[in-house]
């Protein structure tokens, strides 16, 4: 028997795992030469699918007898996840057409295709309510990624890239399976609700091991320390498209799951976890403050920044409260602004000859070179940095001012002592760029997309507190979705 | 809206935003003229603004007041009073002339530079206006973005360090007070300073939130010893830098204090009075003499102005009228005076190119105009009788006098090393012989030279002769801030009792302490 309110729900991951099975066809009949086109109906997919959110937003619930939830939250992430990947797809092209080194490459059209299988994935991860939703969602966004990570199949780093990323995903993965046994087997549910039933009387050991385990393969997936290692190197070796497609989209799809089993599946074991969360935010702030300061390659450094920007989003689920949940997609939401430009810039870097180039030392004298550019960056940075009046300012506040209402001011402190380290290197980039003798010059902006959309991330760091009021309400609705 | 029906602060920081983004894209000359109509312009709104701000009796405290609730947490909400006011005339009189400093030394990457200034501006005002807590605090961090741009890009031989140091240590002393101020905001459920003002915290917790906001101002001021950002900021800053550096960004701290940490924690504020003291003490005597033996003119003027900061943390701490009124008066004597003395550098490193004080010598030789002008604020900063310095430094001494009569011993020790480190100075650099053949050559100062420094001396005279015009805008609200700390206030050990009236006298009985305090002043510049 179908249940079509139900279906209505699920219906974004419907409308895109629709969209990619057509869009395979398309792809394997036309062949690459459709590449284009494919990347363009994969967007229009996505708008689609971002329309069809309007139910769940409205009046969202369970769906499939609980196994799936599309409500506020998962709308909320959603729609910056969709809006996250239709970049990374818009980008790609232009990348492949020039951007392998020894070369030319064209994109091929699994690549908006991999990407929406993806989302899929991703849709499923933050709408999960079961924990074998959440696992079948996970894994269908992890193999797509790891293919897109090793994309570039010729290029030595990329196939690196992709099998790291592969080996150590299989692990956490299984880390995670684990974890999800152990709660099956001691609280005799894997659904959200029934195991936040079961640990409400308490934690026995066995719940304690499979929550720890559970959170272990969590913080693999958003790369928080100690799961981290894996980071830098994938965002060095995978395409620069699909480097701004990891530190985005994923990144919210895993935190929002993270967030929602904390607070639904153990919700009822608020002190237990807090603790590890305590724990995992504090070393990735220190961790991707620290070990950034040595990187001389500008898409390591931002994946030690990501690793920082994680630390810092989790503070607010530390709180462990509704505000705390409304402070961490807010943050996710100014981050992936942030990131997005950041690695548009990224693809930005040429020398003159069209080749990109990755080395933080070519930024020298690009104020001088390249005035629009360099301002571009430097307000990412000085976002990044969380300085005012810059929108990456108001998401450190948001969790600080969760962390500050839950009582914990001794981490916000520390927290916030810490970004002051992390701010050395991203004024390294900065300084780089403006005080610095040029190096030599980049080739001009050739990509309008590229350039209007890197204008549009910094104008919405810049004025984006004019957004605040509805920033505020659409994170706090998300928050209050969540039970 | 308020009494000129339009709203007069925002409009003051729109007007160099809007200039900012004029120079962004503009080339090396227009963008000299953008910058300095537009500080001109805010010049003029300034003077509309102190001659429109209410200052007859039973005014309102706060003047101008904007409310927009159009960001969500927090609200644009703006507004002044008397203390706010004479810091943003200190500010839009000081821009102008910095920007005429920078007309001929500033060659690379114009445009940038004067969008900077004028972006620092907007803050600045910014900061003194802003009535909502996070408001403030955005301006007040913001204009790390600006400096360290200015310093790093424009500055001197050494100026990397100096913008990091710069950047770093004051991002770090800021950083708690954002903590601090979220606490404050959830315990009083408001985000309005006024309100805030007139909370009463936990005296408990007071301690804490004062610590946090401490950590902030002292650095900013600065303090001994989180002073030693301020001499490498200075020395490696353009001249035009130096002179918002020490004229407008230090006064930050000070404002910081007055604003926040006396009225929102006067328990903490008493409690640790001792502390302030203690390193104010230490501050004067010990700059004071490291000033002394400092080969680089600029590093000179930076140790001075820890040593001024000293003066202005004992008087805002002695919890008397006289004191605070004291600390106003030496922080708006000091902007001036520093200020010129950092032009008056700038003149002749502009010539010569080199800070080294031996380098120069008998320049009143050859530059008579200069030596002048140079000998008057030289005078200023020694607190002589008749200039702006020495109304605040009497006052504040006098105010800590009676909190506390051995820091006042050892702090005017700062007035004698103060004569000592600035007439050795002038000394070397204006008297003498013209060992030096270039600096024999050097011609006496331009046309623009004197338009940016006879206001300012100007102005120190006027501060020195009349003070009245600056101290009658502040005299409520200080009056307002002595009345809210006075549970909290220690006790003195000075005892002073007050004397018998005479009947007979010119000003009666009716008259307010202060305006004692005030012949007292007057009487002393007469001796």
């Amino acid at each position: 028997m179908l249940d079509t309110a139900s279906l209505i729900l699920a219906m974004p991951e419907l409308v895109l795992t629709a969209a990619g099975l057509v869009l395979l066809m398309i792809a394997a009949y036309a062949g690459d030469k459709s590449a284009q086109l494919v990347g363009w109906l994969a967007v229009a997919s996505l708008g689609l699918a971002a329309l069809t959110l309007g139910s769940a937003w409205t009046a969202g619930g369970d769906a499939f007898g609980g196994l799936y939830s599309g409500d506020a939250f998962s709308t909320f992430a959603k729609g910056l996840i969709y809006a996250a990947a239709a970049v990374s797809i818009l980008v790609a092209p232009r990348f492949f057409a020039t951007g392998v080194s020894g070369g030319v490459l064209a994109i091929r059209a699994e690549y908006p295709i991999l990407i929406l299988f993806s989302c899929v994935g991703m849709g499923m991860m933050v709408s999960a309510g079961d924990m074998l939703t959440l696992y079948v969602g996970l894994e269908m966004q992890s193999l797509s990624a790891y293919i897109l990570a090793s994309f570039m199949r010729q290029d030595g780093r990329s196939a690196e890239a992709g099998l790291k990323y592969f080996v150590l995903g299989a692990l956490a993965s299984g880390i995670l399976l684990y974890g999800i046994s152990l709660l099956y087997g001691f609280t005799g549910s894997t659904s959200y609700d029934g195991i936040s039933a079961a640990m409400a009387d308490g934690l026995s050991s066995g719940e304690t091991f499979g929550l720890v385990f559970v959170l272990a393969g969590l913080a693999f997936k958003i790369s928080a320390v100690p799961f981290h290692m894996w980071t830098p190197d994938v965002y060095e070796g995978a395409p620069t498209p699909v480097t701004a497609f990891f530190a985005s989209a994923p990144k919210v799809a895993a935190l929002g799951l993270t967030v929602r089993v904390a607070m639904e599946a153990m919700g009822s074991a608020v002190s237990s976890w807090q603790q590890i969360v305590v724990f995992v935010a504090l070393a990735s702030i220190l961790f991707g403050a620290i070990a950034a300061i040595g990187q001389t390659n500008i898409k390591r450094l931002l994946a030690y920044s990501s690793i920082n920007n994680v630390g810092f989003a989790l503070i607010g689920l530390a709180a462990g409260t509704a505000e705390g949940v409304a402070a961490v997609m807010s943050y996710l939401a100014i981050y992936v602004v942030m990131t997005l430009g950041s690695f548009l810039c990224v693809l930005q870097m040429r020398d003159a000859s069209g080749n990109p180039v990755e080395d933080i030392a070519s930024l020298a004298g690009l104020s001088q070179s390249r005035k629009g550019l360099a301002a571009a960056i430097a307000i990412f940075m000085f976002s990044l940095a969380g300085i005012p009046p810059l929108m990456g300012f108001w998401a450190k506040f948001l969790v600080f001012d969760a962390a500050v209402a839950a009582g914990m001011t001794g981490l916000a402190a520390f927290g916030i002592a810490m970004s002051v380290v992390g701010a050395f290197y991203y004024l390294k980039i900065i300084k780089t760029m403006y005080f610095d003798e040029p190096a030599d010059a980049y080739a001009p902006a050739a990509s309008r997309l590229e350039s209007g959309l890197i204008a549009l991330c910094a104008t919405l760091i810049v004025l984006g507190y004019f957004f605040n009021p509805l920033l505020d309400a659409l994170s706090g609705a998300a928050a209050a979705a969540l039970h | 809206m308020n009494e000129l029906g339009f709203p007069i602060l925002s409009f003051m920081m729109a007007v160099p935003m809007v200039g900012a983004a004029a120079c962004l894209f503009s080339g090396a000359s227009t963008a000299r003229t953008i910058a300095l109509i537009a500080t001109l312009v805010d010049f003029a709104l300034g003077i509309l603004l102190w001659l429109s701000f209410d200052q007859g009796a039973g005014h309102a405290q706060w003047q101008f007041q904007e409310y927009a609730p159009i960001f969500g947490r927090f609200a644009w909400a703006m507004g002044i009073d008397g203390i706010a006011l004479t810091l943003i005339a200190l500010t839009v009189f000081l821009m102008p002339i910095c920007i005429l400093a920078s007309w001929d030394s500033i060659e690379k990457r114009v445009g940038e530079y004067m969008a900077a200034f004028l972006f620092m501006e907007t803050l600045m005002i910014g900061v003194f206006a802003a009535q909502d807590l996070f408001l403030f605090y955005i301006f007040f961090e913001a204009g790390l973005i600006p400096m360290y741009l200015i310093i790093g890009i424009w500055g001197g031989v050494n100026r990397i360090y100096a913008s990091y140091k710069f950047f770093l240590y004051t991002l770090l002393g800021s950083v708690l007070m954002l903590i601090a101020m979220l606490w404050m905001a959830r315990e009083a459920g408001s985000t309005d300073i006024p309100t805030l003002m007139a909370y009463n915290f936990d005296p408990q917790v007071q301690t804490w939130l004062w610590l946090a906001f401490f950590a902030s101002f002292a650095v900013k001021m600065p303090m001994w010893p989180v002073h030693t950002w301020l001499p490498d900021a200075h020395v490696q800053a353009p001249t035009a830098g130096s002179v918002i550096l020490a004229g407008v960004l230090l006064k930050m701290g000070g404002y910081g204090f007055i604003r926040f940490s006396l009225p929102m924690f006067p328990e903490a504020s008493a409690q640790f009075a001792w502390l302030v003291f203690a390193l104010s003490m230490v501050a004067v005597v010990y700059t004071s003499l490291v000033a002394l033996v400092q080969s680089d003119m600029k590093k000179l003027i930076a140790y001075s102005s820890v040593a001024h900061m000293a003066i202005v943390t004992v008087g805002l701490f002695a919890f008397n009228q006289a004191g605070i009124e004291g600390a106003m008066m030496v922080m708006l004597g000091h902007g001036l005076v520093s200020g010129a003395l950092f032009l008056c550098v700038g003149v002749i490193y502009d010539r010569l190119h080199t800070r080294e004080i031996d380098r120069y010598g008998g320049l009143s030789i050859n530059m008579p105009k200069y030596a002048l002008l140079f000998m008057l604020f030289t005078m200023a900063s020694v607190g002589l009788p008749g200039t702006s310095n020495f109304v605040g430094e009497f006052l504040s001494l006098m105010g800590v006098y009676e909190a506390s009569s051995w820091v006042a011993l050892v702090c005017t020790t700062g007035i004698i090393l103060g004569a000592a480190y600035m007439l050795y100075l002038y000394r070397r650099i204006c008297f003498g012989d013209q060992k030096n053949a270039d600096a024999a050559a050097m011609p006496d100062l331009t046309a623009r030279e004197l338009v940016m420094l006879v206001p300012i001396g100007l102005s120190v005279l006027w501060m020195g002769v009349y003070p009245e015009s600056f101290l009658s805008p502040m005299r409520g609200d200080v009056q307002a801030l002595v009345a809210r700390i006075a549970p909290a206030k220690p006790e003195g050990d000075a005892k002073l009792t007050a004397g018998k009236p005479q009947p007979a006298a010119a000003h009666g009985a009716h008259e307010g302490g202060h305006e004692g305090e005030e012949k007292h002043a007057t009487a002393g510049e007469a001796h």
